[in-house]
């Protein structure tokens, strides 16, 4: 799934402080998951920024609404309406969502209430940890099913780097793990070492050419 | 002139080096002074490359000046600043200008430096700048274009004997043997039980690599108990710290040296390695009474 | 800002703390609204920016005392949307003082009192607005 972050509130204020009327749009597939732009989080927000105005003497109306995936045109010209009646859309969608608002409602100005971090997965409760680095030329058969690319801090492919620390710990957070320790310890517990003693050359960085785009072959 | 390090590796018993790290600026000052102060007392010396990612005067240039001064230079490469385009210029114009040595490291992270916010590269790792080197010294770029004038670098590069866990840094070990190198530089060691363990395991690969163990005199008790605690590979042990804590106040740098003195002399006599490589950033200055306390000079 | 205290009342404790309060003629502020939940958990951050929006000058969230919430967890949870939603009016420049839980027990009608009339006194000290 997709992380984002909600972005601090100066910048989200900052952002709609020369309008009157926006629509705080919200998405409820990747964002609602991680608590940052769901309905329940648009109801917060909006809530949020309307105390914010009034408390500046001002006053902003605020629309709220959240379409099921913001990244789908046919979903998010279901808001077209409520569009229409703002000056600008705020949304809580990842990077995506909020780039289709965009190019759906042209003439709008768009802004992103949220940064949007990365992809992977819940880790227990209320923590997301990263996993996949979207680089295109996946190594996770060689890797035992551990990314190097985005869980080892340099994305180093012959691993580990001399900055590992005690018990294994990350050099640039002792908070995390060091990949290839992780990576050393799954392919020892299934007795697949060899792939790690394996050398492997540089990474091909243009797998993926920015932009990407992939077109699904047709019957 | 100093002798080629290649030779010099090759023919003497125990070899030393020193690391000299480029100040941040244009002036190079500083930098004359350190190289006039060692070049004769050490058989090369290492320039650090933007070191512990702190942006400085780049490390190819120091190696100019090492050899206008005539000494021998170690040209210090990590991955962390520039891509293989980048890396492999560098290295044919370091060629072009005499520098004969290369080290080759991966790099601390952006993180630990001064420009938090710049992005990393790691286009490659160590192991994978090892093989890059041979491909320029075999007269091809890495996509096997043939040079107009090849390189025939004497390739080094590190490691850590003090890791934990240590086992995965020793399969990053063997690759670099694998790929072949001619000289190891170690992080710095302060149990000489963990060089043995490590030259035992290096020999099992590779006969001919020479060992130079590293030496980072430490300061004084606070330092110590700093680097355990902070710096990745690094392990004081305690009766070494406390043999710091007794010195008497102000001391604690010259109580350093002798224990930096006695560590190179103890490896040296028991032939536990090949050399050693002094690393004292900040007091390049004061190298030269470790290697009076090694009994070196 | 319309000065008004809302008060959030468990109904296994702080209601009929309050309740009783009444019946005793205990003097209670008059800008006080009571609005009784089954249970201090039923109380979302949503429901307390709300009331901020219609103009309460503060938000009162009460329930049991510890280890006593007839759904085991209802105020624990209350007490942490309660912090959150102080971290939340931080945000926009309103202070956080403004929103408080209190644990009492049904039959302490003066802790009911003690509570609002706090909450009162604190009100004023902050003013109107922020």
């Amino acid at each position: 799934m997709i992380v984002a972050e909600r972005k601090p509130m100066e910048e989200i204020i900052q952002m709609i402080a020369p309008y009157k009327k926006v629509l705080l749009a919200g998405c409820e597939t990747c964002v609602a998951i991680c608590w940052t732009g769901g309905e329940k989080e648009v109801g917060i927000l909006a809530s949020q920024l309307r105390l914010a105005r009034s408390n500046n003497g001002g006053k902003i109306d605020i629309v709220e609404a959240t379409v099921e995936r913001q990244c789908e045109k046919e979903m998010v010209e279901e808001l077209r309406e409520k569009v229409d009646g703002v000056e600008a859309v705020l949304s809580l969608a990842c990077g995506a969502g909020i780039q289709t608002m965009a190019d759906v409602f042209e003439d709008k100005p768009v802004f992103p209430a949220v940064n949007t971090t990365f992809l992977g997965r819940p880790e227990g409760e209320g923590v997301w940890l990263e996993n996949c680095g979207a680089c295109g030329d996946c190594f996770l058969d060689r890797t035992g099913g551990i990314c190097p690319m985005v869980r080892c801090a340099k994305g180093i492919l012959n691993g580990p780097c001399g900055g590992t620390r005690k018990g294994g710990k990350c050099e640039v957070d002792p908070d995390k793990d060091c990949a290839w320790v992780l990576i050393y310890n799954r392919l020892k517990k299934q007795g697949r070492l060899d792939l790690m003693y394996k050398y492997y050359p540089p990474k091909n960085f243009r797998a993926v050419k920015r932009p990407g785009k992939m077109e699904a072959i047709k019957a | 002139m100093a002798k080629d390090f290649r030779e010099v590796l090759k023919t003497k018993d125990f070899v030393v080096t020193a690391e000299a790290a480029p100040t941040k600026g244009a002036n190079v000052e500083k930098s004359v002074e350190h190289i006039e102060l060692l070049k004769d007392k050490v058989d090369a010396l290492n320039v650090t490359d933007n070191q512990s990612s702190v942006m400085r005067y780049p490390s190819v240039g120091i190696c100019l000046l090492i050899k206008e001064h005539g000494g021998e230079a170690i040209f210090q490469v990590t991955c962390r600043d520039r891509n293989r385009l980048a890396i492999q210029a560098d290295l044919l114009f370091a060629w072009s200008r005499g520098v004969r040595n290369v080290l080759c490291l991966t790099g601390d992270s952006i993180d630990v430096g001064d420009h938090k916010e710049a992005k990393p590269v790691f286009d490659l790792e160590s192991a994978q700048l090892i093989h890059l080197v041979h491909t320029l010294n075999s007269g091809t770029d890495m996509v096997g274009n043939e040079l107009n004038g090849g390189t025939d670098f004497c390739i080094g590069t590190t490691a850590t004997p003090s890791a934990d866990p240590l086992e995965p840094q020793l399969v990053k070990v063997q690759k670099k043997l694998e790929a072949g190198i001619d000289f190891i530089q170690t992080q710095a060691v302060y149990e000489l039980e963990e060089l043995k363990r490590f030259v035992e395991f290096v020999r099992k690969h590779d006969e001919k690599v020479k060992i130079l163990l590293g030496i980072v005199p430490v300061t004084g008790a606070k330092m110590a108990q700093y680097m355990n605690a902070n710096v990745p590979g690094i392990f004081v042990p305690q009766y070494m710290i406390d043999e710091l804590a007794q010195a008497p106040k102000g001391t604690g740098i010259n109580k350093g040296i002798e224990i930096a003195g006695r560590l190179i002399r103890k490896a040296k006599e028991e032939k536990l390695c090949d050399g050693t490589h002094i690393m004292f950033i900040g007091k390049e200055e004061r190298v030269p009474e470790v290697l009076e306390a090694a009994g070196l000079i | 800002m319309n000065g008004e205290i809302i008060a959030f009342c468990c109904e296994h404790s702080a209601y009929v703390a309050a309740d009783a309060a009444g019946k005793q003629g205990l003097h209670c502020p008059e800008n006080l609204r009571i609005i009784r939940v089954p249970c201090a958990g039923r109380v979302d951050i949503i429901h307390i920016l709300k009331a901020m929006e219609e103009g309460a000058a503060a938000v009162l969230v009460l329930g049991c005392e510890d280890g006593l919430c007839q759904h085991l967890t209802g105020n624990i949870r209350a007490r942490e949307r309660v912090n959150y939603s102080e971290m939340l009016l931080k945000e926009v420049g309103i202070d956080g003082r403004r929103v408080a839980m209190f644990n009492l027990a049904a039959n302490a009608p003066h802790k009911f009192i003690q509570a609002v009339n706090e909450m009162n006194e604190r009100m004023k000290e902050l003013g109107e607005g922020k």
